[in-house]
């Protein structure tokens, strides 16, 4: 086989988080070879997570935090009530007292004033520290990834089926427990892994949702929350308008009460972890999608998510995203067409479907159709420069560009196409110019040597020029990375 | 739900990403005996147009040369004297003061060793000291620190002296073994104008969607050049302005302002260095109206601030401003130059003998032209560079030829710069 630099190039940004140095040369004899080899990995998609707190043990881990700091303002008011009415029975029980504490404004000014002063900026709450950590072990998969094809797949799905870190401390940890073990599995899997994972289930509501027949929906005269039962079938698996009905929706989400999580409150070991509550559940058969099911408790719900993996219309709808993601906004209906067969050929094996995508022509055309999210963006230059990336800096510029980590402006997750993305470029150019300005780049970067990295044989003539005519080295790093084959995929 | 994503600002971002960097140092400094002298560097990235800066008013082929573009001694907006032969750009008012004091020197027709037009490469050897590109690792000031001997003719401060950069980036000049502390301005350059309309140029190439968001977003989608081919008919394609040239002049200002400050306070460092980008000029030029102008004006008010801030300490300072190269002898097709060979140092400061121009002038004919196309460099920066650093900082003359400026033997230092 004839060596393919420039393949292998294009299959590196639109597969992966770009290339690294030598990334190019080395897979050039094969590159698509190579990301089937990345999909055959042992263990791939997951990550050590070794001084990761798991999701349960984050979630307690917030309630402690929460819990003690409020006990310390509770403590810190009654310390100043109590130091109110002692000036009060003082001033009380000696005439001459009040008249002073009347002249200057009450006994209790000096312990007010004291109270009132601000406190010193603390260190980052344990709840920051946590996202923090996770956001490196996230950041770190993808900088350090050889190919990076399955680390687009975990963003991919993460993304498909995200929480939002603003509700739950459990956000990076739901990445790494529900997403990272089946992105090359079963749909089913990492469907059922993902809507009944404690982050999911807090962050659409079905925690506090209750049939309103159950037990404990009678007694608390409350009901049913349709949150999660709606987002399923719209966002996660058939699709917004492929005919399920408002009685479906409802009907489901009836089907999935009682799914919902240990408080740490009454359960100090097992808070945040999930809970299948029958008090909760709404008794009795439902039917979803025409099909009966009867009450199983928590088994009915399974039974309803795995008949929904199996769906004609996931299908459709999983294979037009995945196309619209890697390949193009408008993706060419023979490459989803592909896609879609080999979902149902396979009874959703994203492993299977994974690599149909790989082996797909349309899935090579060598116009970069795709504008990149910011994010990915920025872990190419990252990946590029050769460094090993800060992610207090990376998850701060992201935000900047409006794409902040785990926190999508809503359960639809972050928008995948151009129109979404593109005015942001004159602030991408912003944060070009800043990367380019922090010293490292100039220490240690040359810009030609970067643009045989990054781009190689996919960089235009064009290119080519302005990066070697440019004024200063900085200059020079922000052409390169605004430019339109390093910003496209 | 996502209306406004990129709520940030220029200014936010540039503060967040300038409270990132910080050197650690040793305090190292050596002072003269007798007298405490203050170094300078300041290295204007890009190129230059020595031609420009300073003309060669004198000889008979400058106007041939330059047409409508010389600066001449008569007409709207006339040059400003130096010694009959050579007059300054008018945007340079201060800088004319100061000559005429006796406190600024100009040497033309003067390059470093490098002869190819890589920025780069031309930017590594101005700044390394070495004959060749290709090592970055020190640059010849930070080298001349550290061979400045305690209790020689200048002897190390007690008092926590230290050489110092300004700006986000150490320039490699004053990179080292020796520690260096750096100092960033609250306010940091912007994404230059410059950067902005070469991507933007690149866009209009390879990408017309990119380019179009661009436009709009910088508000020039009216103002196309004319070698837009999709410029609409009646649309006027006049010459990219500069449009952030008070935020450059600031930052000038700021930049070169503080670097005075740190260095005139008795406690601060002695020696410094900053960079201040933007000298590619190869569109529009501007020599006497445009963007060369305004740059040079920006660079004129940056030396007074540099004098303003000195204060006491001006009696005893020289700063020295050095580019990579030079710029084309002729204007290209766009009213602008390209990269080139020999160009000027501006030199400044009261410990100068100043008042002259230092210039082996080479001429103008086409024969007497580099490669028949560039100002021919008849001095070797390094020489003057020698000279200030022994005349001024007291450095030895065996150290200048052996670790300063390695392979520079045959390179005389320029006598009498300091007086």
């Amino acid at each position: 086989m004839a060596l393919d630099p420039r393949g292998a190039a294009l299959a590196l940004h639109r597969f992966g988080f770009g290339p690294r140095a030598g990334t190019i040369a080395a897979i050039a004899s094969d590159p698509q070879g190579a990301f089937i080899a990345d999909l055959d990995r042992p263990k791939a998609g997951l990550i050590p997570d070794a001084g990761l707190l798991g999701s349960g043990a984050a979630n307690r881990m917030a309630f402690e935090f929460n819990a003690e700091r409020l006990a310390k303002q509770r403590l810190e008011t009654r310390r100043k009530e109590l130091a109110k009415q002692e000036a009060a029975k003082l001033a009380a029980e000696n005439p001459a007292m009040q008249n002073a504490a009347m002249e200057n404004g009450g006994m209790e000014k000096p312990a007010e004033a004291k109270a009132a002063t601000p406190l010193p900026p603390g260190p980052e709450t344990p709840i920051l520290q946590n996202f923090f950590h996770e956001a490196e072990a996230h950041y770190r998969a993808a900088i350090t990834a050889e190919i990076g094809f399955v680390e687009r797949l975990v963003w991919f799905w993460s993304n498909h089926f995200c929480v939002n870190a603003i509700s739950t401390v459990m956000a990076g940890a739901y990445e790494r427990e529900a997403i990272r073990p089946h992105v090359l599995g079963k749909f089913a899997d990492l469907l059922l892994a993902a809507e009944s994972h404690p982050a999911m289930l807090v962050y659409l509501d079905n925690a506090s949702s209750m049939g309103p027949n159950s037990v404990a929906g009678i007694n608390r005269n409350r009901g049913l929350n349709e949150n999660l039962g709606r987002e399923i079938l719209e966002l996660h698996t058939l699709g917004v308008r492929s005919g399920y009905t408002q009685d479906d929706v409802v009907s489901f989400a009836k089907v999935i009460t009682g799914w919902t999580i240990y408080t740490t409150d009454n359960n100090p070991d097992h808070g945040g972890q999930f809970l299948f509550h029958p008090r909760l559940h709404e008794p009795g058969p439902q039917t979803v999608l025409g099909k009966a099911y009867r009450d199983t408790g928590v088994e009915q719900g399974r039974a309803v998510l795995t008949d929904l993996a199996r769906h004609p219309a996931t299908a459709l709808h999983v294979a037009t995203k995945l196309a619209r993601h890697f390949i193009a906004d408008e993706p060419p209906s023979a490459l989803v067409e592909a896609l879609r067969r080999k979902f149902i050929e396979t009874d959703g094996d994203l492993w299977l479907v994974s690599k149909a995508l790989l082996a797909a022509p349309e899935s090579w055309a060598p116009e970069q159709a795709k504008l990149k999210r910011p994010s990915e963006w920025i872990i190419c230059s990252v990946r590029a420069a050769g460094f090993a990336g800060d992610a207090r800096r990376i998850a701060a510029a992201t935000t900047r560009l409006g794409e902040p980590l785990w926190r999508p402006p809503a359960p639809k997750g972050f928008p995948d196409g151009e129109a979404d993305w593109i005015d942001g470029i004159a602030h991408r150019l912003d944060t070009a110019n800043a990367i380019a300005q922090n010293p490292n780049y100039v220490d240690r970067v040359d810009p030609k040597a970067m643009l045989e990295t990054a781009l190689g044989p996919l960089a235009s003539a064009e290119t080519r020029s302005a990066v070697a005519r440019a004024e200063t080295k900085q200059q020079a790093i922000t052409l390169l990375l605004m430019a339109p084959e390093f910003q496209r995929r | 739900m996502f209306a406004k994503p990129h709520a940030s600002t220029r200014r936010e971002l540039l503060l967040g990403s300038g409270a990132l960097f910080a050197w650690a140092f040793v305090p190292k400094l050596a002072r003269a005996e007798g007298r405490d002298p203050r170094f300078l560097t300041i290295v204007l990235r890009g190129g230059l147009d020595g031609l420009a800066a300073v003309a060669p008013v004198g000889d008979p082929d400058w106007v041939k040369l330059r047409g409508d573009n010389a600066l001449k001694l008569d007409g709207a907006t006339p040059a400003l004297p130096l010694d009959g032969f050579f007059a300054l750009n008018p945007a340079m008012p201060n800088l004319h003061r100061l000559y005429r004091a006796g406190q600024a020197i100009v040497v033309h027709a003067v390059a470093t060793p490098y002869r190819e037009r890589s920025h780069f490469d031309g930017q590594d050897v101005l700044e390394s000291g070495l004959a060749r590109p290709g090592r970055v690792d020190a640059g010849w000031l930070n080298r001349a620190l550290t061979k400045l001997e305690p209790d020689d003719r200048v002897r190390t401060s007690t008092t926590g002296r230290r050489t110092f950069a300004v700006g986000p980036i150490t320039p490699l000049v004053v990179r080292g073994p020796a520690p260096v502390l750096s100092w960033v301005p609250p306010r940091l350059p912007p994404v230059s104008d410059d950067t902005t309309m070469r991507l933007l140029d690149l866009y209009r190439h390879t990408d017309p969607t990119l380019a179009r968001v661009l436009e709009d977003r910088i508000g020039l989608a009216a103002l196309a050049p004319s070698a837009s081919p999709d410029r609409k008919p009646g649309e006027m394609g006049p010459a990219v302005q500069i449009g952030n040239i008070d935020q450059v002049r600031t930052y000038f200002a700021e930049a070169a302002g503080a670097a005075a400050k740190f260095l005139a306070n008795p406690d601060g460092p002695r020696v410094g260095a900053l960079a201040l980008d933007g000298w590619d000029t190869h569109i529009n030029e501007g020599v006497v109206n445009g963007r060369l102008s305004q740059l040079l004006g920006a660079l004129d008010a940056a030396l007074a601030a540099i004098e303003t801030n000195m204060s006491a300490a001006w009696s005893e300072t020289v700063v020295t401003l050095i580019t990579e190269f030079g710029r084309t002898a002729r204007l290209n097709g766009n009213d602008g130059t390209d990269h080139g060979t020999a160009t000027v140092a501006l030199l400044v400061g009261g410990a100068l003998k100043g008042g002259r121009v230092v210039a082996d002038w080479p001429g103008l004919k086409e024969a007497d032209l580099h490669e028949k196309r560039d100002l021919k460099a008849t001095t070797d920066l390094r020489a003057v560079l020698k000279g200030l650093l022994r005349d001024h900082l007291r450095a030895e003359d065996c150290v200048l030829a052996a670790d300063i400026f390695p392979g520079s033997d045959g390179v005389g230092a320029v006598e009498g710069s300091v007086g």
